[in-house]
């Protein structure tokens, strides 16, 4: 249900609630400003003397894992999302757990797809009670409209790692699936016939969850090698037909543009990177997914051929485009997060210039520094950007959620942070006076690349002068908003919202930087 | 009797809008809008339907409007296209703001290097166009335009040359042939566009009709720029007619070849290696060139090969062509660049400039490099290079002083 809650405005403005799902929330206190003290949250004390001395933790079936878990009422189940929307495992696990009576479960995923639908079945029986959790699509749709039982709680990847750690999500049972495993645990996502590349975003769950549950349609002999999750961190393995779907990992959100002016404004940014001086040897930058993103690593390579500027290194997820890249020695590594296609989860398994990562290494506010804040440039997108340059991701002006933040809010503290946006998609423009939901302050994005014409944050004076005389066409935000509007006939009517609040926004150190409301009907 | 229904567009096509208008004899007007995103747009739609109705002077019947997302300009358009088919007579229009990036000028002698076909009724097509910066903007009432949209999409176009921005391009319109053509003209004349294709002009005669047209209706609408035509040889008969098809008119600027028709025409394959076109294009080249106006040849239809485009452009350039057409934007590059002077050209363009400003600054009247003497048109050409290589970024604008 959407709730009413007690609200406070925070650092940025925005109204907030102090409670959210029953836990104690603190409001965003501005960028860099929160860092909480004492001790991480630890996963119970195990003895290897409780675990058989064969090492075979194999379980007959999923009911069974479940079982040993000591499933209940309430309890939280969380799971990596490296099949994206090729997921077979979490409606499964679901359909068991509605199976055993089961009731108001948490699902606290690292994402959320359309192909997990079926879930809305789940939470309108009661054997979910809410999802903490990127809400794409249907799933999304159904949060905003304040059918959801508990709050929508949106945090970037960096912010999950942090949740956990923090104490602030406690994971029961953690469900991996794993393309590779052997009967101790040790899994691997590179290989086997349901490869899917990294299993990164599985890790904080391994290693913090009460019980850990492998699944697998591809057991091995002990030792599994290479390992990326370890069996020690596992409680039980069990052994399925087929666990995900790894071709439809290519997700629309990983294929290349055919729109001419997103390939445009993939030229256009890829021509400032190279004006601005940040394209130069031993630079590194992340393009996300997303059409635009990849062509723009497209252009990209063009211009550094050219130049003959090699990068250090680049941060995927890999597709093909960067694998391309590594292999024609324009850059010395990929620090992969997650895999955007196949060619990708291949080079992986073949080309030690791969790194793999987590959102330990890439994003977490609780590490000692963190990858994201060394990059010299990212690419990311946006559902909105106000004319002070915040940004927003998880809703549309219409105020549904769409979108899930991902690694979005972690990566905005690059060197040098470029959204390249259309100006505006079918009558809605894309630059607003002021973003629907802020999921990312104006003060940590620099550039915003619309195909008419380049918006530079006034902050940034650096790159305003580099570029003064580079011929592209840098623009006043403002001045864009304003042909834009003319184009489309803004200004449009405004959503009105009910006091209903139906989801909060995370920043990446775990205060509220927003929360979402219901619209009025 | 069933009550007769208008519609419009269809549910399918994105970006768009589907239009079905019932008419009544008394009654309030009843509209109904679908949109997804009515929290967003519903009062606008509503304000764009009242105000459309009101401009075509109706007051009765029923207006279901589907939004899948189209700009205003052709919801208006679609409006008056169901209305005007219920009421064949009505003279009333209902336009949108003539905005002021709508109303630069062109000039007869500019580059026509690239032109960008787009479909009259596909305006989603039309709102970046221009970013793109081909040299030209063809919206096309033509071939592209299934009969049952003809005259929607001639509404549609002549609202785009109301209201949008093409960044500098010429605003060309290519009208169908025969009395459709003729209603197209009187919708977009008065709406500053800047060039008519016709299209599949076999004879001096046909053209001379669409010319007196246009001049007609610019008295009536009291337009004072010239509208220029760049007449387009299809057919066997055209090309052998070319030469009067070119100096038919003091408004023709260019002469244009389309071959799908043509060599359908001749009775032939159309190939890559082009040998059954050979002499069609060489005949356009040189009926325009002796009329002094420009040659431009046939649209490059496989988007997806750039090195053919690449190659097909250089061809044209060598048998003396001044432009291509293109159906994709990511066309207009790879043209410019092949039409682009070479660096020997520039080179030897650049002396012959300099000569002819030093001859006039000297008061010569005649104009000579070293021991040769430079003719008047040797003097236009190099003139044109630089402003090519300009246009191309090759050479600075200030390129005299540098």
């Amino acid at each position: 249900m959407g709730q009413k809650l007690k609200l406070v405005k925070n650092a940025a403005g925005r109204k907030v609630p102090t409670l959210v799902n029953g836990v104690k929330a603190i409001p965003f206190k501005g960028v860099g400003r929160y860092s909480p003290k004492g001790v991480k949250a630890a996963p119970p004390i195990r003895s290897c003397n409780d675990y058989p001395s064969s090492g075979n933790k194999v379980v007959g079936s999923l009911k069974e894992a479940l079982k040993k878990c000591g499933v209940k009422n309430g309890m939280t189940i969380s799971n990596h999302h490296h099949f994206r929307n090729g997921d077979l495992m979490m409606n499964q696990v679901f359909d068991t757990a509605a199976k055993m009576g089961i009731k108001n479960l948490r699902w606290f995923p690292s994402a959320s797809f359309p192909c997990h639908e079926p879930m809305i079945k789940h939470m309108e029986s009661g054997v979910i009670h809410h999802i903490e959790g990127s809400l794409n699509g249907p799933l999304g749709n159904y949060a905003s409209d304040g059918k959801m039982k508990g709050l929508a709680v949106l945090r970037s990847h960096g912010g999950r790692w942090q949740a956990i750690q923090d104490g602030e999500v406690h994971i029961d049972i953690a469900i991996i699936a794993a393309p590779t495993a052997d009967p101790f645990g040790n899994c691997t996502g590179d290989r086997g016939p349901s490869a899917c590349g990294l299993l990164g975003f599985g890790l904080a769950d391994s290693l913090y969850a009460d019980h850990v549950v492998v699944v697998t349609d591809n057991l091995v002999d002990f030792p599994c090698v290479p390992w990326q999750i370890q069996g020690n961190n596992v409680d039980h393995v069990v052994v399925l037909d087929k666990v995900g779907e790894p071709e439809k990992i290519v997700s629309g959100t990983t294929q290349i543009t055919k729109s001419p002016d997103r390939l445009f404004i993939a030229e256009l940014t890829a021509k400032f990177v190279k004006a601005a001086g940040i394209m130069q040897d031993g630079f590194s930058f992340q393009a996300g997914a997303g059409g635009t993103a990849l062509a723009f690593a497209i252009y990209l390579r063009e211009l550094m051929k050219e130049a003959g500027v090699k990068a250090r290194f680049i941060r995927g997820g890999s597709t093909k485009y960067l694998v391309e890249m590594l292999e024609e020695g324009l850059t010395d590594f990929i620090l992969d997060g997650q895999t955007f296609d196949l060619e990708g989860v291949r080079s992986m398994r073949e080309n030690s210039g791969h790194i793999n990562t987590s959102p330990f290494t890439s994003y977490n506010w609780h590490g000692k520094g963190n990858f994201a804040s060394i990059l010299d440039a990212v690419v990311l997108g946006a559902t909105e950007v106000d004319v002070n340059f915040n940004a927003n991701v998880v809703t549309h002006s219409d105020g549904q959620m769409l979108h899930g933040i991902g690694g979005w809010q972690n990566c905005l503290f690059s060197k040098c942070t470029i959204l390249p946006i259309p100006s505006f998609r079918n009558r809605i423009p894309i630059i607003v006076d002021e973003v629907t939901t802020l999921v990312g302050p104006g003060e940590l994005i620099d550039v915003i690349v619309t195909e008419r014409g380049i918006a530079i944050n006034p902050k940034r004076e650096d790159l305003i002068k580099a570029t003064k005389k580079s011929g592209l066409p840098i623009r006043k935000i403002e001045e864009i908003k304003e042909e834009v509007d003319d184009l489309v006939g803004a200004p449009l009517d405004k959503p009105e919202f009910t006091d209903e609040v139906v989801g909060v926004v995370k920043w990446v150190d775990g205060t509220v930087i927003d929360s979402i409301h219901k619209v009025k009907q | 009797m069933a009550t007769r229904q208008y519609t419009s567009g269809n549910l399918q096509r994105k970006a768009d809008f589907c239009v079905t208008y019932i008419p009544a004899k008394s009654g309030k007007i009843i509209t109904t809008i679908h949109s997804k995103t009515a929290v967003l747009h519903e009062s606008k739609l509503h304000d764009i339907c009242s105000t459309t109705l009101s401009d075509l002077h109706i007051s009765h019947g029923r207006l279901e409007v589907t939004d899948t997302g189209g700009q205003y300009f052709v919801l208006q358009a679609r409006i008056e296209a169901v209305v005007k088919a219920a009421n064949p007579k009505t003279m009333a229009e209902s336009l949108p703001e003539f905005k002021k990036h709508a109303q630069y000028k062109s000039k007869a002698d500019r580059f026509r290097r690239s032109r960008l076909y787009l479909p009259g009724n596909q305006a989603k097509l039309m709102l970046n166009a221009g970013i793109h910066k081909p040299d030209a903007i063809i919206l096309d009432l033509e071939d592209s335009v299934v009969p049952s949209e003809k005259n929607t999409a001639r509404l549609i176009v002549r609202n785009a040359l109301q209201t949008l921005d093409f960044f500098g391009a010429e605003r060309m319109v290519r009208i169908n042939q025969g009395k459709t053509g003729l209603k197209d003209l009187e919708a977009v004349i008065p709406h500053n566009v800047h060039l008519i294709l016709v299209p599949k002009v076999e004879t001096a005669k046909q053209l001379i009709e669409v010319d007196e047209k246009i001049q007609a209706i610019r008295k009536d609408c009291g337009r004072k720029e010239p509208v220029f035509l760049m007449p387009i040889l299809e057919s066997a008969s055209g090309i052998l007619n070319s030469l009067e098809i070119a100096k038919a008119s003091k408004n023709n600027v260019a002469i244009a070849i389309g071959l799908e028709d043509y060599t359908a025409d001749i009775g032939v394959e159309r190939t890559k290696q082009g040998r059954e076109s050979l002499f069609a294009r060489s005949q356009v080249v040189n009926a325009a060139r002796s009329a002094g106006i420009q040659a431009i040849d046939t649209v490059f239809s496989d988007v997806n090969d750039e090195d053919a485009l690449r190659e097909s452009v250089r061809e044209a350039k060598e048998i003396g062509f001044d432009g291509k057409g293109c159906i994709h934007p990511r066309q207009i590059k790879p043209i410019h660049e092949e039409f682009a002077p070479t660096e020997p050209e520039i080179e030897k363009a650049k002396k012959i400039v300099r000569a002819f400003d030093e001859a006039e600054a000297k008061g010569l009247g005649v104009v000579s490099l070293g021991s040769e003497m430079i003719d008047p048109p040797v003097v236009k050409r190099a003139q044109n290079t630089i402003n090519l290589a300009v246009a191309t970024g090759l050479v600075p604008k200030n390129w005299k002083r540098k």
